[in-house]
């Protein structure tokens, strides 16, 4: 499947229309809809979030835009309404953690696989690490504090077991930046993939700043406080690739054209047929909207969008699990840190984001304490040879 | 390189249902996810008693949940035992009056979902949930007479009728669902029947305690219409249960 940006027109920004019925839609399934569904709804719900957050930006420093940015603002909104409201009610709030986790782990190393700049590529591989190491601290918390067993929530397609150990992962701010990629020279791939991740570690923060307080138990409040502090750091690492000598329109065409691609990877890889409609739907207005950003690039930049957007997008980004590439990344990159904007290993890792680490672990490691011991077993913890899951 | 990843194939392709469960993988995946959680190291030892002796430290800084307002102590009480007993006794009144309240918007959602999906029923019919839900908005006037009565005031939220309420989130969440069924409601509504019942045996008793007879005489009343409602429940539930099994 290829799509020719320049000619795809999509549906008019007119005739992209909504009502409060079609943008309450009847939910997934927690336990029949493919893990993978699931991973696409959380993953299109944060990039419709960053559409947003970067258009409110763009308006506040943009007087010129923010008519047209309103215009296709509302229309994100209502598009963001209808893909999040798709997760059902019994998804509860540290189960959708699970779920964001594997969105983190799985999308960023299908990225990481298929990214050509190889430093980037380094980026995502050393951010997986993390993301994979909250997705065990999170599955304690839930067998421990709740019973549950977070492989009913990603169905076996991924590992649960440590990674860069959460409690080593904080970090000096300084050590959080990372090189950008250069807006001329950069491939379009490089370019959707940086938007991609940044938007999704992003939503993710939001998303634990806004469900931490809800939990009654004080170590999951701490959990949650540990490890929304680093999806921040993450955003801070995944906005810093980014060139940020692009022009406001630029970047906003590259919102837009992101949204597009992924839209395009959801429906290629979708198992549910009315979900991919609503992906379907979504990619012809993402393409709508794209028209409006480059017209306005046209009108204000006096600029041919031709000089910034590929003509063809790339191939869909896969939704399949990783598990051999993140093992793989895990064997050989578990010790790596961060020195600036360059990776080194663990002991060569600067004396400021030790200093910081020591000062913020001092009164105890919320991620180390709630997976003390701990080894994920079929049925939970507590199935421990009760045989659960092998069948005969 | 798994058998997902080697055939690029998502769960839901190769067949329908629920996808929870080890078993519903393919068998690689599912001895993948095994074997290697077990060779995995923790990176720390112990297991939960750690985050236990943390949570105690929280629980032994001994922050309430919240209090009653002030007290009205009758000019005759001194403001000793009494008073306590009276700040106990209105705590567990307004736990009750909001949890009948809650129950009344329960048979709500009951109700529309049984005229929905099964309007000719008799395990449950419409009228029976009709006289049931008029019951428990009977209970909670009641109870804003007696609390009015007492002195008290009964739209305060009490600290124990906020935790009787986050304790049935789950009910409302599951009643007002458009996809849960009709037993799978009653099965809610099951779980609200049993905490009535055992709460509307509590005040009666501690009325009596405390010396309000013709007070207890009502929530012994009110006890007898909620063990009705528990064993109709419990027998609508049986019913279709059965009827699923045979």
């Amino acid at each position: 499947m290829s799509l020719d940006i320049l000619k795809e027109k999509g549906v008019p920004l007119e005739k992209q229309k909504f009502t409060w019925r079609d943008m309450v839609q009847p939910p997934t399934s927690k336990l029949d809809d493919d893990a993978f569904t699931r991973v696409r709804i959380i993953l299109m719900n944060g990039l419709e979030s960053e559409a947003i957050r970067f258009s409110h930006a763009c308006a506040r420093m943009n007087r010129d835009l923010q008519e047209p940015l309103a215009q296709v603002r509302r229309i994100e909104q209502h598009q963001q309404t209808m893909v999040n409201w798709l997760l059902p009610a019994d998804l509860s709030p540290i189960e959708t953690t699970l779920a964001f986790e594997q969105v983190a782990i799985e999308v960023t190393a299908g990225v990481a696989l298929r990214e050509p700049d190889p430093y980037m590529a380094q980026v995502y591989r050393f951010g997986l690490l993390e993301d994979f190491d909250h997705l065990y601290r999170f599955s304690a918390l839930y067998d421990r504090m709740s019973g549950g067993d977070a492989n009913n929530i990603l169905q076996s397609y991924s590992d649960i077991m440590p990674g860069r150990p959460t409690s080593v992962e904080h970090r000096d701010p300084s050590d959080d930046l990372r090189n950008h990629y250069d807006k001329d020279k950069a491939a379009p791939l490089t370019k959707l993939h940086a938007v991609t991740i940044m938007a999704a570690e992003n939503q993710t923060h939001d998303y634990y700043m806004t469900i931490g307080p809800m939990f009654a138990d004080p170590v999951a409040r701490q959990l949650y406080a540990e490890i929304a502090s680093i999806e921040e750091q993450h955003t801070t690492q995944y906005e810093s690739i980014i060139d940020a000598s692009e022009t406001w329109i630029e970047k906003w065409m590259m919102h837009e054209l992101m949204e597009a691609y992924n839209y395009m990877s959801c429906s290629a890889y979708e198992t549910n047929p009315r979900i991919k409609k609503i992906w379907d739907r979504c990619l012809d207005y993402e393409l709508g909207q794209l028209q409006v950003a480059m017209e306005m690039f046209k009108k204000v930049e006096n600029r041919d969008p031709a000089e910034v957007l590929p003509t063809i997008l790339p191939e869909p980004m896969p939704f399949v699990s990783q598990r051999e590439f993140v093992r793989e990344t895990l064997e050989r990159e578990v010790d790596l840190r961060a020195d600036g904007t360059e990776f080194v290993d663990k002991a060569d890792e600067p004396e400021r984001s030790l200093a910081y680490r020591e000062q913020m672990n001092s009164e105890g490691s919320p991620s180390e304490m709630v997976a003390a011991g701990y080894k994920w077993m079929p049925g939970t913890e507590l199935a421990m040879g009760a045989g659960a899951g092998k069948g005969e | 390189m798994n058998t997902m990843q080697a055939t690029g194939q998502s769960k839901s392709e190769m067949g329908s249902g629920n996808l929870t469960g080890l078993q519903t993988a393919p068998e690689q995946a599912a001895e993948d996810m095994i074997r290697g959680a077990m060779a995995a190291e923790p990176s720390m030892d112990g297991g939960s008693e750690l985050a236990d002796s943390e949570r105690a430290e929280y629980i032994n800084d001994g922050y309430p949940i919240g209090s009653l307002p002030a007290l009205p102590v009758a000019d005759e009480a001194d403001a000793g035992d009494e008073a306590v007993s009276m700040a106990l006794f209105l705590d567990k009144l307004s736990e009750r009056l909001a949890f009948e309240r809650m129950g009344t918007r329960l048979y709500d959602g009951l109700i529309n979902k049984c005229e929905t999906l099964d309007a000719g029923a008799s395990n449950p019919s419409v009228a029976e949930l009709q006289e049931i839900r008029e019951e428990e908005h009977r209970h909670f006037l009641m109870l804003n007479e007696v609390i009015t009565q007492l002195g008290g005031d009964p739209t305060v939220q009490s600290p124990c009728a906020d935790v009787a309420a986050v304790s049935s989130i789950g009910l409302m969440q599951v009643i007002m669902d458009p996809r849960t069924s009709v037993s799978q409601s009653l099965q809610a509504i099951l779980t609200a029947e049993l905490t009535d019942n055992a709460g509307w045996m509590m005040l009666s008793n501690l009325a009596d305690e405390l010396g309000y007879s013709d007070i207890s005489e009502q929530f012994t009343e009110a006890l007898e219409n909620e063990e009705r409602h528990l064993e109709n429940v419990q027998a609508w539930l049986m019913d279709r249960v059965m009827a699923k099994a045979a």
